[in-house]
């Protein structure tokens, strides 16, 4: 008897008999592997020479529509102003989110302790997250001096939502034979929240976590929209604006390119994090066969 | 360390449940006046069909649920880590390993793994996992499983185990050898164990004494004794003893069955 290590088992040389199935099988894995990133690397590469013959064809000028040659070279040519911005919107856009763990978790936490607090605060938490942010933002930038605090309770608001409902989700859907285990065994309430309720909710607070690094961003940017004029220290929505009252057309995409790369990579590094918390145990870490 | 247990009359009592009666919703009678004494050694097999309150009398002894009227008392008074549990399902924490998940009634009475390290091992190494110790429960198979449920239970050596269908779940062949195994292990350290379940002829291999059960209200209608020595092995699978005793046991269950038509 020994275990199967499902990551290192064999996968081809070893098998001596590969029937239709398992061809088959292979085959579509193999399909799988490379077609998940080369598609969409063809997709983007027709999209942008695409993009180029439409604006050189129609000879569109460039304070309408830059080519993508262009946009490039002014990602360049301003990489300094645009990389200063794109710091502080990570910056926001960062510490908004843990924020948004830290209120997320801790009420989710409180909410599971306490039925009473659960049930005074938790409609209160809904209708903040169903109240559109843009229309809260304007009173929080009256009422906040500081705008980098005014930033980032905006950003908070609109993250921290998915974080609390998934957490407390995940901290009552621990196995309830489990609980009745810890309950034979005397298990104070700390034990319980420590070694089984926290563990449970892990995967669904990691779920949470990947919408609300994306949440956190879209925050981050709309609030700055919202803000408005800042000059230093101002980030890439506010470099987008300000671009558009210039008609720099081309420092525009520019930075909205800079921020969807930016969302991209908080939400692939967040699945790498939930990747390596969960591959040792939980399913959807898990490569099944077949 | 062998213990053959004492004659059923001589065995020091462990447990009373005195007219338990617990009544649901202020309707359903789960439990209707339970009497039962547990003695030290004994292997108590709860037979009845659905319905007829053995969970329900499982949790009142865990201290799950409280009785709605009657009492249940340990004899000199309950220590922590007098009560293993199994379930029908293995209830193994995902997220830790075999040996993290035997640790956990430890664990929860405050001892460090390297304090109890050796009773860990020695509980995996009497179920046959020790060389698992360190895997996940998504790697072994639904015995195995199992196997790491029973040792959780008994790795405090507990005064008494309660066993709700642990292998109702299992297939036969699995169910068999974990049968044997659970009588070894008894024969090994000397359990005392109430044990849940439908099958008759389960009950009868496993136990000395066998609790038939009826419906509605829940109740015991019958107990009977299976005086077969032990250790028993496949033998008394097949022997007229066990025949015998089975039939007595397949009666008795079908009067409960019955009644509660
Ligand atoms: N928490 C509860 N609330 C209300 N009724 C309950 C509850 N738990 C059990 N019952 C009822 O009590 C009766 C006995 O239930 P119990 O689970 O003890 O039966 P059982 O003998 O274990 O059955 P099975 O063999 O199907 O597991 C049933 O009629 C059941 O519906
Ligand atoms: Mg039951």
């Amino acid at each position: 008897m020994t275990v199967i290590d499902p990551e290192n088992a064999p996968l081809t040389a070893d098998i001596p008999e590969i029937d239709e199935d398992e061809r088959a099988r292979l085959k579509a894995r193999q399909l799988e592997k490379i077609g998940k990133w080369i598609l969409p690397a063809v997709v983007m590469a027709l999209m942008i020479f695409g993009w180029d013959r439409i604006v050189v064809w129609n000879e569109i000028p460039h304070y309408i529509l830059p080519g993508p040659g262009r946009v490039l070279s002014t990602l360049i040519a301003d990489w300094a102003m645009l990389f200063d911005a794109l710091l502080v919107t990570l910056q926001i856009t960062l510490l908004a989110l843990a924020v948004a763990v830290i209120g997320g978790v801790g009420l989710a936490v409180l909410f599971t302790q306490s039925r009473l607090a659960e049930m005074s605060f938790y409609p209160y938490a809904v209708i903040l997250q169903v109240t559109p942010i843009v229309s809260i933002a304007p009173l929080i930038f009256i009422y906040v001096d500081s705008r980098l605090a005014g930033l980032l309770i905006c950003a908070w608001l609109v993250a921290f939502f998915p974080i609390l409902s998934n957490t407390t989700l995940g901290l009552n859907s621990a196995d309830h034979n489990l609980r009745d285990l810890f309950r034979i065994y005397g298990a104070t309430r700390w034990q319980r929240l420590r070694f089984l309720q926290l563990p449970s909710a892990l995967p669904y607070f990691l779920g949470g976590l990947r919408i609300a690094g994306g949440l956190s961003l879209i925050g981050a940017v709309v609030a700055e929209y919202v803000a408005g004029t800042g000059g230093i220290g101002s980030g890439l929505a506010f470099r987008i604006l300000e671009a558009g009252y210039r008609l720099n057309i081309p420092r525009m995409f520019a930075a909205l390119i800079l921020i969807a790369v930016t969302g991209v990579v908080i939400f692939a590094g967040l699945s790498f994090l939930s990747h390596m918390l969960l591959r040792k145990w939980h399913e959807s870490a898990i490569k099944r066969e077949g | 360390m062998s213990t053959s247990p004492a004659p059923i009359g001589q065995r020091a009592p462990v447990l009373h449940m005195e007219s338990v009666h617990k009544v649901f919703g202020g309707q359903v009678v789960a439990l209707s006046d339970m009497e039962l004494q547990v003695n030290e050694g004994d292997f108590i097999s709860l037979l009845g069909p659905s319905g007829c309150g053995k969970s329900t009398a499982l949790r009142l002894i865990a201290g799950l649920l409280h009785p709605t009227r009657g009492r249940i008392t340990w004899e000199g008074g309950q220590g922590s880590g007098d009560l293993g549990v199994v379930f029908q399902e293995p209830t193994l924490m995902p997220w830790a390993t075999v040996a993290q998940n035997v640790w956990l009634p430890y664990r929860l009475r405050g001892k460090t793994y390297n304090h109890v390290k050796d009773e860990v091992l020695e509980a995996l190494k009497l179920v046959g996992l020790e060389q698992f110790q360190n895997a996940y429960p998504r790697e072994l198979s639904g015995g195995m499983k199992m196997r790491v449920s029973i040792a959780r239970a008994l790795v405090t050596r507990p005064r008494l185990i309660l066993m709700d269908e642990p292998f109702a779940a299992l297939d036969e062949i699995t169910r068999f050898r974990l049968n044997n195994d659970l009588l070894n292990l008894k024969a090994k350290i000397g359990c005392t164990v109430i044990f849940v379940t439908h099958s008759v002829f389960e009950s009868v291999f496993l136990s000395d004494r066998i609790v038939v059960m009826a419906a509605r209200p829940g109740r015991v209608i019958r107990e009977l004794q299976v005086d077969a020595p032990y250790p028993r092995d496949e033998t008394f699978r097949t022997s007229s003893e066990y025949a015998a005793h089975c039939r007595a046991a397949s009666d008795a269950l079908h009067i409960a069955m019955g009644e509660a038509a």
